[in-house]
């Protein structure tokens, strides 16, 4: 074990980890945004809009995200639709992790008592104040573990695009490797730096887990 | 002419090929507390939900303070229903916010009432049901019959013109059961209309100002709680009264 190459890769990896992080945060935000629409979009009794959702989730979760990842960065340049790798990585995190992301959701909205939709209706609440108000914050509380459990798999996720020239830690430490012939010190560390960041996260997440069970 | 709160003529509710009830005709003047007993089964508590539209209705017509509702119009049938407060078997709390949020959040997000006029009267109405000391607790730490109470107030805080109640008590151990009725009771006192769905023959008979015996989806006979359970005249009322009351 050479502890000088690490010290020496160090700063690059860490430069690499800021940007898996920058991925991971984006691609939590765009999903959860676009996870909660498809999930309301398929439990909506209009067919065509539940339709595309169910498309949508179909297409996502049925095809490999290398893939994916793939099509847009080097399939749609042929149709003239050119991305920088950040975007493509963007886009393509986004889709992936809303189709799951609203398969939770919608799980979660399923499994809240009819009886709490019946009462806001009673009291006059409209389909979107109930949502908001009434049904949507309880299941937060209900999806938080396969919630945490997908933003982890999200951020092991990003990975992938160091395959479309998109430099996160993943590439840095292949590039590293590439510089230094010592796959063991370099991809050891880089493992270290995964496991320190998905920690942080299900730590996270357990105590905002603690918070909501207050009720 | 008599004031009538509810106006429903000639209700049917079909379930796909099951028909709960057919041509059920019931008024409710201003002020009268109406009970509604029978079997299960036997299409009351439907044709309580159907009242503020928790469930739409095959036939007939709904008027609502002189008002028909009209099963197109979301809004005013949103309009209308604020003012029925109902009350469920299963309370129906909303878990997530403590008692005092449960009487507000309808008036603030539905009526957009200011909320310094609704905290003072989530707070009066909690007292009312004796609840003052439990105002910032969660649902999950209440009695059954502490819940039916706040779900009562809830329902209160909307200021409703009549309430519904949809067999308030049937989910309550019996001890729990008399702090609810006894809640009922000050309300109908006070000159409130209900339309109460139950199984308590003995609230029934003392509150009521009105009884209706539904079977089989059909309203087999209605009067005075006194001539109702001292002197039913139907078969069918006489055997489910001895069965309820043995």
């Amino acid at each position: 074990m050479d502890t000088d190459i690490i010290i020496r890769t160090l700063p690059v990896l860490l430069k690499g980890c800021v940007m898996t992080v920058e991925l991971t945060v984006i691609t939590l935000v765009l999903g959860t945004v676009l996870g909660i629409l498809f999930a309301l979009m398929r439990l909506l009794s209009n067919v065509v809009l539940s339709q595309i959702s169910n498309f949508y989730t179909w297409i996502i979760r049925g095809t490999p995200m290398l893939l994916q990842l793939f099509f847009f960065y080097y399939g749609l340049p042929s149709v003239g639709i050119r991305m920088t790798p950040f975007q493509a990585a963007v886009i393509g995190l986004g889709l992936n992790s809303g189709a799951y992301m609203a398969e939770i959701i919608r799980g979660g909205i399923l499994s809240i008592d009819k009886g709490q939709f019946e009462a806001a209706k009673a009291l006059g609440f409209s389909y979107t104040e109930t949502m908001q108000k009434i049904i949507l914050p309880q299941t937060f509380k209900v999806i938080i573990p396969p919630v945490g459990n997908e933003f982890i798999t999200i951020l092991k996720d990003t990975s992938l695009v160091s395959t479309i020239a998109m430099v996160e830690l993943m590439r840095s430490a292949q590039q590293m490797y590439a510089s230094t012939f010592k796959p063991i010190e370099i991809f050891a560390t880089a493992a270290v730096l995964y496991l320190i960041m998905t920690t942080v996260f299900t730590t996270i997440f357990s105590v905002y887990e603690k918070k909501l069970s207050v009720y | 002419m008599e004031e009538y709160m509810i106006e429903a003529s000639n209700l049917t509710k079909r379930f796909g090929d099951l028909e709960v009830f057919k041509d059920i005709t019931v008024n409710v003047k201003k002020g009268e507390v109406l009970c509604i007993i029978g079997p299960s089964g036997s299409g009351k508590s439907t044709f309580l939900r159907c009242l503020n539209h928790l469930e739409e209705i095959n036939g007939g017509k709904i008027v609502i303070e002189g008002e028909a509702l009209d099963p197109k119009d979301k809004k005013q049938i949103r309009n209308l229903t604020t003012k029925m407060g109902m009350v469920f078997q299963q309370f129906n709390l909303f878990p997530h916010m403590t008692v005092l949020q449960n009487l507000m959040e309808a008036p603030l997000v539905v009526k957009k009432e200011d909320k310094a006029v609704v905290l003072e009267r989530a707070k009066k109405l909690i007292n009312k049901v004796g609840l003052g000391d439990k105002m910032d607790y969660y649902p999950s730490k209440l009695s059954g019959g502490q819940k039916q109470r706040v779900a009562i107030a809830r329902a209160l805080a909307m200021n409703p013109d009549i309430m519904l109640f949809d067999e308030p008590t049937s989910a309550l151990d019996p001890e729990l059961v008399g702090e609810v009725l006894t809640v009922m009771k000050d309300l109908a006192n006070e000159g409130m209309t209900m339309v109460v769905v139950t199984h308590e023959m003995g609230f029934a008979k003392e509150v009521a100002d009105r009884v209706i015996f539904m079977d089989g989806g059909k309203i087999v006979e209605e009067g005075k709680p006194a001539d109702i359970f001292s002197n039913p005249k139907e078969v069918r009322t006489k055997a489910f009264l001895e069965k309820v009351l043995m």
